[in-house]
């Protein structure tokens, strides 16, 4: 445990591969910069408890779980997010070859694609500062429903999708960070291109078996 | 609403340096009881090179103005409602006052709070405030390091605050999440913009720099006669 250690994960694709509805820039900057600062936080953080677990310093061990819970929800969410992305005009951003039954209960929930679309990002643009858009999927019985249902959610800052709330399908990142130097403060701009490069294919997999942990957050 | 909510100023007050109110929020204006962007008292460039004509430009057109016309019309439609006693319609505005009009005064506050070099920005304080500063904090230069610790450690959008205390006359440091305003029980006197379009694209992700080049451009005059 000790000597183990959180890395950045490489993208599935080139920083330009999602140009022009993301600059090269932004990913690169985005990716070894922003994500790789919530990684060397985190494991900091998960050192500093390790001595205060060691220590029994309990005081010190509460301290140290809002940062915690900020790095790696920073890294959890980046994780996710450059998985759910693909190059525009990529096979996996076509939801009709890629997600066909994810396709059909987000029909059945809003009542077409460009509903959903629609009250995504209205959604995502009502944010108050930091955060993030999901598309999550609950699991039978989850909130009441009888079968799985999706819905729309948000988390503020780094904090990633609380189970309670379902299992993340596709994030979008709602910090400045993540489009402020292609779109300034237009950010409806950012999330209306968000759709040429979706990952379908991602989606639809997590819709039917939940997020990839095994790959994603083992040490 | 709004005359209740913030003091009502004049044109004439716009300018830091002709507010008839001691402190406070002198560049706060009003058209028609609407809320308006007030004007810089220097250029979009005068702040360089510690903040890129850019960045000042699209920050007080772009994100100011967003603030001001998302306030009017949440004022709206809490008179709507209001007119209607409709308690919990009010009451679900909450937010959008809180957030939008925060944004108003804050940023009506900060811009206020910065000034060229040829203007005075980052002469150190002096009198009381200065006294003030050096009581609690031993020198500016270790309260500059404790706000730029503050600051670094905000986990998201938000303003680190020096602020004074109206109970006990101390001054603090206080970070605030998103667009929550300074009210209540601390007073604000100097401002500083930690949300990512306030840097990026100057800085990037490199915000340390930011908050050490701000104060090269800090009216501590302002914040006197705020702290007065």
């Amino acid at each position: 445990m000790a000597s183990s250690q959180y890395t950045l994960p490489p993208l599935p694709y080139a920083y330009d591969a999602l140009e022009p509805i993301i600059s090269q820039q932004i990913m690169q900057i985005h990716h070894q910069k922003h994500h790789q600062t919530y990684v060397t936080n985190l494991n900091n953080a998960l050192a500093s408890q390790a001595s205060a677990m060691q220590a029994q310093d309990i005081p010190a061990l509460l301290a140290l779980q809002q940062n915690i819970k900020f790095n790696a929800g920073g890294h959890i969410n980046h994780s996710l997010f450059w998985k759910n992305l693909s190059p525009p005009a990529s096979p996996a951003t076509d939801i009709n070859a890629s997600a066909p039954n994810l396709k059909k209960s987000i029909d059945e929930r809003w009542g077409s694609l460009d509903a959903f679309m629609d009250a995504f990002k209205k959604t995502l643009l009502a944010l108050q500062g930091s955060g993030w858009g999901w598309l999550v999927v609950r699991a039978p019985g989850q909130g009441g429903a009888s079968g799985k249902r999706l819905e729309i959610v948000t988390t503020k800052d780094q904090d990633p999708v609380d189970s309670k709330d379902g299992t993340p399908v596709f994030g979008v990142d709602m910090w400045e960070h993540a489009y402020y130097l292609q779109y300034f403060n237009n950010k409806a701009a950012y999330v209306d291109g968000m759709w040429k490069v979706i990952n379908w294919a991602v989606a639809e997999e997590r819709f039917k078996n939940g997020i990839e942990t095994s790959s994603l957050l083992k040490l | 609403m709004a005359t209740s909510l913030f003091r009502t100023s004049t044109r004439t007050a716009l300018r830091f340096g002709a507010s008839a109110t001691p402190k406070g929020l002198s560049g706060m204006t009003f058209a028609r009881g609407k809320a308006t962007l007030p004007d810089l008292s220097y250029d979009y460039g005068a702040l360089e090179p510690s903040i890129s004509g850019k960045i000042m430009e699209l920050h007080h057109k772009a994100h100011h103005q967003t603030y001001v016309n998302n306030y009017n019309a949440a004022v709206e439609q809490i008179q709507e409602a209001q007119a209607k006693n409709d308690i919990a319609a009010q009451i679900a505005l909450k937010p959008a006052i809180n957030f939008n009009g925060g944004g108003h005064l804050n940023h009506t506050l900060f811009w206020e709070n910065l000034a060229p070099k040829n203007a005075g920005g980052g002469e150190p304080p002096s009198g009381a405030l200065a006294t003030a500063i050096n009581n609690t904090y031993g020198s500016l230069d270790e309260f500059k390091n404790k706000m730029n610790t503050a600051l670094a450690g905000i986990q998201g959008s938000g303003w680190a605050w020096l602020v004074k205390d109206k109970n006990t006359g101390q001054i603090g440091i206080r970070t605030y999440a998103n667009q929550d305003p300074v009210v209540g029980q601390f007073t604000p006197l100097l401002g500083i913009d930690a949300w990512e379009h306030a840097y990026y694209l100057q800085y990037q992700n490199r915000k340390a720099e930011y908050f050490k080049a701000i104060w090269e451009v800090i009216n501590w005059k302002a914040v006197e006669k705020r702290f007065a």
